[in-house]
């Protein structure tokens, strides 16, 4: 039985070997897709990198959504596939109509780089089962676009069905405006779509998995999606 | 077929924060220019393309912006026809 995922490169990603790593250091296996091919072949779950595809030329992400290998994302997603896209992928997921809502420009207008924590949500998800309710996670961040925007009646569906996965925090859990690193609306930082087969997130837990990166909290992430794969009754 | 060069302005919708707009507003004020009362920044966009009319040349236009010059969620867009100095005949 395979645990497979492809991690997808786009012209300009540059989290897609740190997304392979984690994929291997939690026991899964990882190939990579160039944004040219048109098909996933036989791959368990998609994961688009972080990074700035096409140079974030017109919008981060609107023309990555265009790239060729898109349709077969989208039809895997469709057909409830897991996709997790992280940063840019979670831009690109977002112009690409798989999830709600759109990033917009930090609302301090600088680029941010640096760990933040975040609090689980819902831990009752692909993404996040291995990690206990309300658990908080210091993990990096790098984005100039990562203002979490919706309309009122999409927020109220996100926070109605349980999507909001993640949302920035104190150290402590508390959801603070302080501890919003860029103005996204009510601190979220990850949204999963109406199925909860796809997750997007700001936050890159792929450079979280190892103690030299100096946390290994973003390994949860991967181990949960990594078992969501496995078959019944396997470890 | 005619030739037009469309100009396409696409602006944060209103009532969106727009903080590049807000830190432009800041440093106008700091320059001594108290009169401004608000700024926003979009971006406009020069497309030429051939089309049997004006009204069609406007249509593909839009077309552009609902498929991938704006994003709905957050963005507004507006369509004309640029008129360009010197203009060439077509």
């Amino acid at each position: 039985m395979t645990r497979k995922c492809a991690v997808v490169t786009f012209p300009g990603s540059n989290c897609d070997y740190d997304l392979y790593k984690a994929v291997q250091l939690v026991g899964g296996e990882a190939e990579f897709r160039w944004h040219r091919d048109t098909e996933l072949g036989n791959v368990d779950a998609v994961l688009l990198p972080g990074g700035f595809s096409y140079g974030d030329y017109l919008r981060a992400g609107a023309i990555a959504r265009f790239s060729p290998i898109m349709d077969a994302v989208t039809a895997f997603a469709e057909r409830g596939g897991p996709v997790l896209g992280i940063c840019n992928g979670f831009q690109i997921l977002c112009e690409a109509d798989l999830l709600p809502g759109a990033l917009l420009r930090n609302r301090t207008v600088r680029f941010h780089s640096h760990d933040v924590y975040i609090r689980a949500e819902n831990t009752d998800t692909l993404f996040t089962a291995d990690l206990a309710a309300g658990e908080v996670l210091r993990v990096p961040i790098a984005h100039a676009d990562g203002q979490y925007h919706a309309d009122p009646e999409t927020l109220a569906a996100l926070e109605g069905q349980g999507r909001v996965a993640f949302r920035y925090s104190d150290r402590n859990g508390e959801i603070t405006d302080a501890a919003n690193p860029n103005g996204s609306v009510k601190n979220i930082a990850g949204i999963l779509n109406a199925r909860g087969n796809v997750l997007g997130m700001m936050p890159h837990p792929e450079r979280a998995v190892e103690p030299v990166l100096g946390s290994t909290d973003g390994l949860g992430i991967f181990t949960s999606l990594l078992r969501s794969l496995a078959p019944a009754g396997s470890a | 077929m005619s030739s037009y060069r469309l100009e396409i302005r696409v602006t944060p919708r209103p009532g969106l924060l727009d903080p590049e707009g807000a830190a432009i507003q800041h440093a106008l004020g700091s320059l001594g220019f108290h009169a401004v009362t608000d700024v926003r920044v979009g971006k406009a966009i020069y497309v030429d393309a051939s089309a049997v009319s004006e009204g069609a040349a406007l249509e593909l236009g839009e077309a552009m912006c609902r498929r991938l010059l704006a994003n709905p969620v957050t963005e507004d867009f507006e369509v004309s026809l640029h008129q360009p100095t010197g203009a060439e005949a077509s």
